[in-house]
């Protein structure tokens, strides 16, 4: 089994994308060679612009279960729409209306159950893909892309973890931002969550979101806080009180960020930042023998 | 006969026209022949979603062939259409006698 560590954050452009493609390369410097990137911000997956030495090796289709009705059977009883949680099913007999809206449906099957005419049949519809990229012959990265215009982000993420291989030693997740349902599937089924966040009002307020969250699912967790140097001290103070593990600093550093704008994140990497990756790797490793 | 659905923030003719559809907190039904009204609260409201369709729905169920409000979602103007039901927009920040007035004359 895989030691799975999710790296996420309420807010966006804290450094999740740098800090998980930075501590692949890390973790495979300092701890094992049998680690996998799994990208689940499937609106918006960009780890793969860091891997230019990257191939792809194959691409599966993610799908849905949506309902169909066949109106040759259904006398509109309407206990589908009924037994649907989502609003996603329209039955208005007068006007011989029996229809399942695809962009609300959450394929829990509640109307099939439902209905006693067996007018539901349930069908596939691809709502995004998985890709695999090669770096030699070994998986390096796999990516989740949602469908431009479907908003099933969750599944997609659900979708994306079946396929992915649980022999690894290590599975980092990068995470969407925010604290909503995408973000929950992602951490829920991890060993420790790496929540990355910078010293701003911004980074500290949905650093707490993110912990709230956290308590609920009751996942061991540490906090990086990235860019520092920057904004004030409210963080530290925040962290010193609650007692969190602080797994370490990233400073601030303009030529870092040039080089992650260019795609170059792991060229020549600044020593203070290899420096702290060094030490954030040694308390992942702790962490590990913890269990 | 004629029904127009007019959505509202309250249940009185003197409460404002509430610019939302699916999520519009009363529904004021104006009988062109009558001339008389009467107000629907919108169940659908705080649907975490879905509130279009559903309210789309209860259209035909109030018999309306004529809705004014200020906005129709994607969902709702897709059923709305296929139910052959006018979608009247209007913008104005006024009350729902105001409205009906204009549409007895």
């Amino acid at each position: 089994m895989s030691y799975k560590i999710a790296i996420a954050s309420g807010k966006g452009g804290t450094g999740k994308t740098s800090i998980s493609v930075c501590l692949q390369h890390f973790i495979t410097k300092y701890i094992t060679k049998e680690i996998q990137l799994i990208d689940c911000d499937v609106e918006e997956p960009n780890d793969i612009l860091f891997y230019p030495a990257a191939k792809k090796k194959k691409s599966n289709s993610i799908t849905q279960l949506i309902p169909e009705i066949d109106k040759n059977n259904c006398n509109f009883c309407n206990k589908c729409a009924d037994y649907c949680e989502f609003n996603a099913i329209s039955i208005i007999p007068s006007a011989q209306l029996a229809e399942v809206n695809a962009s609300l449906c959450h394929s829990c099957g509640a109307c099939l159950v439902a209905c006693e005419q067996d007018a539901i049949k349930e069908k596939e519809v691809v709502i995004g893909q998985t890709n695999f990229y090669l770096e030699g012959n070994q998986t390096i990265l796999v990516e989740g892309v949602l469908k431009i215009g479907s908003p099933m982000q969750t599944l997609v993420i659900k979708g994306l973890k079946k396929e992915i291989s649980d022999s690894n030693v290590i599975t980092l997740y990068d995470a969407p931002p925010g604290t909503s349902c995408p973000v929950v599937e992602t951490i829920s089924d991890t060993n420790y969550i790496i929540l990355v966040t910078e010293p701003t009002p911004f980074g500290l307020h949905d650093l707490k979101l993110m912990i709230a969250l956290i308590k609920e699912i009751k996942i061991p967790f540490g906090v990086i806080i990235n860019k520092a140097g920057l904004g004030n001290n409210e963080i530290y103070d925040y962290m010193e009180t609650e007692q969190f593990e602080l797994l370490g600093e990233i400073p601030f550093d303009q030529d870092f960020a040039t080089k992650y704008a260019k795609g170059d994140l792991l060229k020549d990497i600044p020593q203070k930042i290899s420096d702290s990756f060094y030490k954030i790797t040694n308390q992942i490793k702790k962490r590990m023998s913890l269990c | 006969m004629s029904k127009t659905v007019i959505t509202s923030l309250g249940n009185e003719l003197t409460s404002q026209f509430d610019k939302r559809f699916g999520r519009a907190e009363w529904f004021c039904v104006f009988d062109s022949e009558t001339k008389g009204s009467s107000f629907i609260k919108n169940d659908f409201a705080d649907s975490n979603q879905g509130a279009g369709t559903k309210a789309a729905e209860l259209m035909v169920e109030l018999k309306a062939d004529k809705i004014i409000s200020g906005d129709f979602g994607p969902k709702a103007k897709e059923l709305l259409e296929k139910l052959n039901i006018q979608m009247v927009v209007i913008q104005d920040s006024t009350s729902i006698q105001n409205i009906v007035e204009r549409i007895s004359i």
